[in-house]
This record gives C-alpha cells, sequence and structure tokens, in this order.
C-alpha cells in the first residue's frame, strides 16, 4: 500500500445553497497527525464525514486508498437506555476474536471494565472504549472526532499521548477534530484551520504565528499560543464569512508581510 | 397425527398455536422497536394494515398478501418523507397513522356486500383463526426468524451507532429495508390475534418487561419471547372463560406481567 491514505479535491459540501466544506484539498499520508480545528460550524465534522462516506460530497474528489481500513471514533456513543450492553459484546461486534478485543482493550487502559455496563462508564471511560473498537480493527486510517470530549484535563493530554503512541505502534495516519488547542499544538504534526474553506494550514507553530489562526480563534487564544500578528487579507464576520477581501478570495493566498 | 389432528381442530388450540407463533416474531421484533425508538412508526404501519384489508378487498387478493405489501409501501414512504424533513417526524406518523386507518374505515364501507367483522380486526378475534392463517403464521415467522439470524451482529450494530456501522462496512440501508419487511411481516401475522389496533403494545410492553431483566441483547430478545407466550396465553385464557375480546386481553396480560416485573424485581441489568 502507498503512504498516501487520503486525498481531497477541491471537496465541496453544500446545505442547501450553504458551503458547508468550501473547496478543500488536502493529502494525509501513513504516519501523519492531521488536527482540524476551527470555530463551531466551520464544517469539521461535515468534513470527516465526507471521508468516511456518511456525508456525500457536492463536489470534488474524496480519494481513498484502495482497501483502506478506516478505525472511527465518534463523538459521541449515544446508545438507547432500553440496550442492554456491556463493554465485552460491544467490542466482540466488530467480528474480532475475543483475545483482540481484550489487547484493544488493555492498550486503551479500560480492559479492567470488560464486564462493566456501556451505560455505566465515564465520558473518559467512553472515549477510550471507541477508541478500542476502533482500534481492534487495526486500521490503517483512525478518524477522531473530538476524542477528548468530556475527559478530565489530565485524562486529554493522556489520551492524546495514547493517540500519538498508537500512531507510531500501527503505523497509521490519524485525522482527528479538537478544540484542544494547546494539546493540539503538542501532539500533531499538521493542523489545519478550517472554517468552511482551509484558512491556513502546517506545523502547530507555525499555524499559530498564521493571521487567519489569529482572526479566527481571536487575540486571545492566539496571544496564548503565540503573539505574532501581521496582515491578514481577508476577515470572517460572525457567520463565519468572508468580509472586506482585498481580493478575490480563491484558494486562501494569504499575504504575509 | 391424530392428537394434532384433534388439537387444530379446536379452535382454542388453534389460536394459542397462532399466538405463539406470533410471539415469537413479535419480541424479537419489539426489542428493535424499543432500541430504536420506533413504537409511533409501528403504529403508523400497524394502522396502515386495515387500508391493506381493504384494498385486498378491491382487487381480489389474498389479505395477508395485501397487508404485508401495503406495509411496506407506507414504511418506504415514510423513510422518504422523512428524509425531506418538511414535517417532523412525530407529525408525519400522526397523519399518516390516522389518515391510513380512516382510507381504510371509509373504502370498507363502500364495500357493503363483503361482510367484515370490522371488531375483529381492528381488536382481534381468537374464533377467527383458521389452519392457513396458522401456515401464514408459522411462515412468516420461519422467514424473520431467518432474517433475524443471518443479519444479526449487523443490525445489532447499526441500532447501536449507526454511523460507525457504516463506517465498517455494514449495508445500514439494506438492514433498514430488511427491518421494514420483518415489521410488514409482523403485522400481518399479528392482526388476526390482537387487532391493528393493539399490535405495537405486543410489540413494545413484553421487550419493556424483559428490559427490566435482561444482561444482554440476546438475553432481553428471549425473554421478550418467554412474556410475549406468557400474555398470549394469559390473554387467550382470558378470552375464552370470560369471552373477552382477544386482542385487549392479550395486552391486559402483557401489562399486568410488566406491573409485576418492575414493582418486584430488582434492577440488575446492563
Amino acid at each position: 500500500m502507498t503512504d498516501r491514505l487520503v486525498q481531497l479535491e477541491q471537496l465541496t459540501v453544500r446545505f442547501g445553497d450553504r458551503p458547508v466544506v468550501d473547496h478543500v484539498n488536502l493529502t494525509v499520508n501513513r504516519g501523519d497527525i492531521l488536527t482540524i480545528i476551527g470555530p463551531n460550524g466551520a464544517g469539521k465534522t461535515t468534513l470527516i464525514k465526507t471521508i468516511l462516506g456518511i456525508q456525500r460530497a457536492t463536489s470534488g474528489k474524496v480519494l481513498l486508498t484502495p482497501g483502506l481500513v478506516i478505525g472511527y471514533v465518534p463523538q459521541h456513543l449515544s446508545l438507547e437506555a432500553t440496550l442492554p450492553l456491556s463493554v465485552k459484546r460491544f467490542m466482540m461486534l466488530s467480528g474480532r476474536s475475543a483475545s483482540e478485543c481484550e489487547a484493544a482493550l488493555q492498550r486503551t487502559g479500560v480492559a479492567h471494565l470488560l464486564e462493566a455496563s456501556v451505560h455505566h462508564l465515564s465520558g473518559g471511560e467512553t472515549q477510550r472504549l471507541l477508541l478500542a473498537r476502533a482500534l481492534v480493527r487495526q486500521p490503517d486510517l483512525l478518524v477522531l472526532d473530538e476524542p477528548a470530549q468530556g475527559v478530565d484535563i489530565n485524562g486529554q493530554a493522556a489520551l492524546y499521548d495514547l493517540i500519538r503512541e498508537l500512531r507510531d505502534e500501527l503505523h497509521c495516519g490519524v485525522i482527528m477534530i479538537s478544540h484542544d488547542l494547546h494539546l493540539v499544538m503538542a501532539a500533531t504534526d499538521k493542523v489545519i484551520c478550517l472554517n468552511q474553506h482551509i484558512c491556513c494550514s502546517g506545523h502547530p507553530a507555525d499555524v499559530s504565528h498564521d493571521p487567519a489562526f489569529i482572526e479566527t480563534f481571536g487575540n486571545q487564544v492566539a496571544e496564548s499560543l503565540a503573539v505574532y500578528h501581521h496582515h491578514h487579507n481577508h476577515k470572517h464576520n460572525l457567520h463565519g464569512d468572508v468580509v472586506n477581501g482585498n481580493e478575490p478570495h480563491g484558494a486562501c493566498d494569504h499575504e504575509h508581510h | 397425527m391424530n392428537i394434532i389432528d384433534q388439537l387444530l381442530g379446536d379452535f382454542f388450540w388453534r389460536a394459542l398455536l397462532g399466538g405463539f407463533g406470533v410471539a415469537l416474531v413479535a419480541g424479537p421484533l419489539g426489542c428493535f422497536v424499543v432500541w430504536r425508538r420506533l413504537a409511533y412508526f409501528g403504529d403508523t404501519l400497524a394502522h396502515s394494515a386495515l387500508l391493506g384489508i381493504a384494498l385486498s378487498f378491491l382487487i381480489s387478493i389474498p389479505l395477508n398478501l395485501g397487508v404485508i405489501i401495503t406495509c411496506l409501501l407506507i414504511a418506504i414512504a415514510l423513510v422518504l418523507l422523512s428524509r425531506t424533513r418538511a414535517l417532523a417526524t412525530d407529525t408525519l406518523l400522526g397523519i399518516l397513522a390516522h389518515s391510513a386507518l380512516a382510507i381504510g374505515l371509509v373504502t370498507l364501507s363502500f364495500m357493503p356486500d363483503i361482510r367484515v367483522d370490522l371488531t375483529g380486526l381492528l381488536f382481534g378475534d381468537l374464533l377467527a383463526m383458521t389452519r392457513q392463517d396458522l401456515l401464514w403464521i408459522f411462515g412468516g415467522a420461519a422467514v424473520v426468524l431467518g432474517l433475524l439470524t443471518v443479519l444479526w451482529r449487523q443490525l445489532l450494530m447499526s441500532t447501536i451507532h449507526e454511523e460507525l456501522a457504516r463506517v465498517e462496512g455494514i449495508p445500514v440501508e439494506r438492514l433498514r429495508l430488511a427491518l421494514m419487511l420483518m415489521f410488514a411481516l409482523v403485522i400481518a401475522v399479528a392482526m388476526k390475534i390482537v387487532g391493528v389496533l393493539l399490535i405495537t403494545a405486543l410489540l413494545i410492553i413484553p421487550a419493556a418487561t424483559a428490559r427490566r431483566l435482561a444482561k444482554t441483547p440476546e438475553h432481553m430478545l428471549m425473554l421478550a419471547i418467554v412474556f410475549g407466550f406468557i400474555a398470549v396465553s394469559g390473554g387467550l385464557t382470558l378470552s375464552w372463560h370470560l369471552d373477552t375480546p382477544a386482542g385487549p386481553s392479550v395486552v391486559v396480560t402483557a401489562f399486568l406481567a410488566f406491573l409485576l416485573v418492575y414493582s418486584t424485581a430488582r434492577n440488575v441489568s446492563n
């Protein structure tokens, strides 16, 4: 299998007239950790759902390496209270053997919960269970939608460490959505800042210096990561639309002075 | 053979046997109704069964077949309409459920030369169970149980997390269609015992009762079948001795079992 796992070409998703994902190009290779950040409603979840094949693209292409196995860690496991389900049973629904399931739970640190009810898990335990569920499939690509949601601060750092370790062990690619900027910056190779279109992208240190990043997240967040203001050729209003563009807004070519 | 023949010659035993056949499929399907929150959806399909009966008379096809086809068509229409999101799903279901029932009743009233036992259709009829009905019930049950066995893991996975199932390559939409087909079959066969108005109760109450005691999905399914058996045998006995309508008697028995379990059993479930 080649090193390139996912390639998006001019990917656009519209809900009605509204572009939710707008002409996005990106590539994820084996071994990459790509983190998608962006304000609420920026199209982050829609973008990964399109990669996962859950959401249909309006135009553009999603190219996946043939035979790609994806491990998906959804944002929630919102299980009906009427459905009795143990951790073990949930893992076994992957179709893998009991020993593989136990090994995956062991790896994410929740093997002791094997017989517990899925309904009685804490936020952190649920995330680790979902991660184990993705892991047991031996994925080439891990896709995580806000994996640290409902996890306390200490747990968050540990979870991102775990994701990085898993990347090394499985030699897989990782795409994740996150709001935990500080932690993400340390744990990731590449960040894209999404606001329908890709505002900016690159290594975490570069992105935190990027004016588009500061525009999107505001000065406070940006200053806490890096203080580096410079000119930016467009602004976003509250809805994330581009306003005051000095030039036609194409492939987001920011001018840096 | 003689004993079986004698039993089948007695309509009480025929009804009981039919009831067991219905409970056998109502239990598992009821679990999916409860897990997927399809109670109102099931109601809509059940009500449209009456429309199916009216249409069967109109175009002279077997009643069961007419009911199955109508239920399937209504189910598919519901799935397509709910995708447009023009109306909230419960509003849509409310419109279709009662419209289908009303159109069925109106259509039947236009056919005075056809004698229909309306009470029997709406509330079930113990005496109406023929040997042919038994064939339909056990044939339908065999199809439903066969499908459930083959599709079990995939159905369960797509019930637990539809998107996760989709990412793992499970054909979620086709499974939904299979589930609709099973619903249509169950409604067509359960109609005889409890009548179109009370089918949903026979689906939901045993499954909900089972939930209290179940540790796994399979466990819940088995228990739902057991509580279905209890409801059917208790209800039909009641109907036989006290001359109460069959469907309501079955549902009352199911409800009593539900009350008993929830008031006495400690919640030990997962």
